[in-house]
């Protein structure tokens, strides 16, 4: 991790920002999932317990939809995990940077989210990576489960988080990390066409399948490139190492 | 009871979901092929998010007030605005058009 002397590095202060904004936008909308935790006949311990434990918004919010719903055991953890596979997909992202061992093996597991796993992905170097990671994980595990409580105490009064626009400030948190991505005519080609197999999986195909089908379009990419050109892992001469642009 | 079990069950299997992820020997993902395709990861993951967070309610393609903060988002980060004007533009935008009684 980082030492006192590069405190004072602006990348670092900037990824530091980017996570605690993606965190605050991110722990609000557990306002939303507490309130309707409890609405759907969870009690408040349970509604906590799931966002303490579970801890990933979607599969959470389907939990409680099925059951809440009156659906079953199986089918509400099935609609849960199903969710829950692209988790495993960031994990295999981040293993080599962030090289849990041991004990630390489960905070990291548990951390692993869309939003902890998309600040990480979207830096240059490793350290800016792994203190992207901490910052949104630990910012959002700490926020979501306190705004999760907030929700569950006060049920409705607080209203809807997409009155405040928090939804469309998750749009553009993804997009402005995506954005640096896109000088290399490659991960642009790759970016259209994994948002496109999402776009078109979303009404055939079960909540959670899109993001995964996603992942295979950078899959086919990566290896159908080996018949392009002779050396697709050689880095972009254009691309200088530690420009965030 | 029912619920508990149920949490229980999905909280025990969303841990090993999260957890096999770091369980791949790091060898296979130094491989050139593997390592290219977790190159391109990243551009499809979140390229999918834009979209899921954007465009989606549930199983449905909607088109909202996300979309117009989408757009905001975009032309910000065109004139090389900081992460948090990004971010903060897209939801006042958003915010906005629901208070002119846009879905």
């Amino acid at each position: 991790m980082a030492t006192r002397a590069d405190s004072a590095d602006p990348q670092r202060r900037a990824v530091i920002r980017q996570g605690l904004s993606v965190a605050i936008a991110t722990s609000l909308y557990g306002i939303s999932f507490g309130a309707l935790g409890v609405a759907s006949g969870f009690t408040i311990w349970q509604t906590c317990a799931i966002s303490l434990l579970l801890f990933s918004g979607g599969s959470q919010f389907a939990l409680i939809g099925v059951l809440g719903g009156g659906g079953g055991i199986g089918a509400a953890i099935a609609a849960s995990s199903l969710l829950g596979v692209r988790n495993t997909l960031y994990g295999l992202q981040l293993t080599t940077t962030l090289k849990p061992r041991g004990l630390m093996r489960i905070p990291t597991a548990q951390m692993t989210i869309d939003e902890s796993t998309a600040v990480a992905i979207a830096q240059e170097t490793l350290p800016h990576k792994r203190l992207g990671f901490w910052v949104t994980g630990v910012g959002i595990y700490a926020g979501w489960n306190i705004m999760t409580l907030v929700g569950a105490l006060a049920g409705n009064a607080i209203g809807d988080p997409k009155t405040y626009g928090l939804d469309a400030a998750a749009s553009a948190a993804f997009l402005a990390l995506l954005w640096p991505r896109l000088h290399r005519r490659e991960p642009v080609a790759v970016a259209i066409a994994a948002a496109f197999v999402a776009a078109i999986l979303v009404p055939v195909t079960p909540v959670g399948i899109p993001v995964i089908a996603a992942a295979l379009v950078a899959v086919a990419f990566g290896l159908f490139r080996r018949f392009g050109d002779g050396d697709a892992t050689a880095p972009d001469p254009r691309r200088t190492p530690g420009d965030p642009t | 009871m029912t619920f508990w079990i149920a949490i229980i069950g999905a909280s025990l299997i969303a841990f090993g979901l999260k957890f096999t992820g770091y369980t791949v020997p790091p060898a296979v993902l130094e491989k050139p092929r593997v390592s290219r395709v977790t190159t391109l990861l990243p551009a499809a993951l979140l390229a999918a998010l834009v979209v899921m967070q954007t465009f989606t309610t549930g199983s449905q393609l909607v088109l909202d007030a996300r979309a117009a903060g989408l757009l905001v988002a975009a032309v910000a980060l065109l004139l090389r605005a900081p992460f948090l004007v990004v971010v903060v533009a897209a939801a006042a935008t958003a915010a906005g058009l629901r208070l002119l009684g846009l879905p």
